[in-house]
């Protein structure tokens, strides 16, 4: 679990072009959108496309996004459940 | 001698890897390609702007040029966000980015993040979003760049009051080939500056007024 949350850290900073951002400012539970990292909805997209490339998940209802989304933590979880 | 309505009071270039700003040289970055040599200059400039980093390469040079030519302006002094306007141009409209979002596609997922850059007059809403503009805005594309057309488009925009100023200029960007040329028009008043007509758009663009 730790490796996937480093590696979804990394993801995270190559995938959305955060240059100024080191994976390891990455808090496990830092809220991704408005107040922590500050993402915006076109970044949104950009997680649901890599849950598809990385790890071959679909997000299958556009209602759970702002749960799986919440965090570093939450994303790993949802991987975890759904990975096949 | 009768003083000019409008006056260009700023004009910024940036191309083969050097920007300049009324003239005067100010970053030289050279043999690197437009990504590289943007992040340095956005660093020489201390942007301090992460969504830049977001951004395809046609609205990086525009927002590049934009933030060299309105440093110090103090455009918010004398103007309300409606009452500037922004009306640019170039040739190959978003094109670098439609073709680096076709080749995603063809691979089978594309980037969000791409996709919304395939329309070039988003380099004008960054440049809004940046420096808080909300007035009319425009976006043409020719063959080259029209110094008769922007100045008698701009002219009226100013003469019927719809703006007060207007960044105007030719933001062109194809691979490593780029060429980024913006100017301020305001009512002539106090500021210095060159009066504002084909003649002196084309002597700038051109490069014969220092």
């Amino acid at each position: 679990m730790t490796e996937l949350k480093e590696n979804l850290k990394k993801q995270i900073v190559e995938q959305l072009n955060l240059k100024d951002l080191n994976p390891a400012d990455i808090g496990d539970d830092m809220p991704l959108f408005v107040e922590g990292l500050g993402l915006d909805s076109i970044d949104a997209l950009e997680l649901i496309v890599l849950l598809q490339q990385h790890y071959g998940i679909k997000l299958a209802k556009a209602e759970d996004g702002p749960i799986v989304f919440k965090s570093v933590n939450t994303m790993a979880e949802y991987i975890m459940a759904n990975k096949k | 001698m009768t003083k000019p309505e409008f006056t260009v009071t700023q004009y910024c270039r940036i191309r083969e890897n050097t920007i300049s700003k009324n003239g005067n040289a100010l970053f030289n970055n050279p043999n690197e390609p437009f990504s590289r040599f943007a992040d340095n200059a956005y660093r020489f400039l201390n942007m301090a702007y992460p969504k830049f980093h977001k951004m395809d390469n046609l609205s990086k040079l525009g927002l590049l040029a934009s933030d060299i030519m309105l440093n110090n302006n103090n455009l918010w002094n004398k103007y309300t966000p409606f009452e500037v306007g922004v009306v640019l141009s170039n040739q190959n409209s978003s094109l670098d980015t439609d073709i680096k979002y076709y080749e995603q596609v063809k691979k089978g997922v594309a980037s969000p993040a791409i996709f919304v850059y395939s329309l070039p007059n988003i380099v004008i809403g960054e440049i809004c979003i940046r420096n808080g503009i909300k007035g009319e805005n425009s976006f043409f594309i020719s063959d080259h760049f029209n110094a008769s057309q922007q100045v008698q488009y701009v002219n009226n925009l100013l003469k019927s009051n719809v703006v007060k100023a207007c960044i105007c200029g030719w933001i062109e960007l194809m691979g490593n080939t780029y060429d980024a040329f913006l100017y301020l028009v305001e009512k002539s008043g106090d500021t210095k500056g060159s009066p504002f007509n084909i003649q002196t758009i084309e002597d700038l663009f051109n490069n014969k007024i220092e």
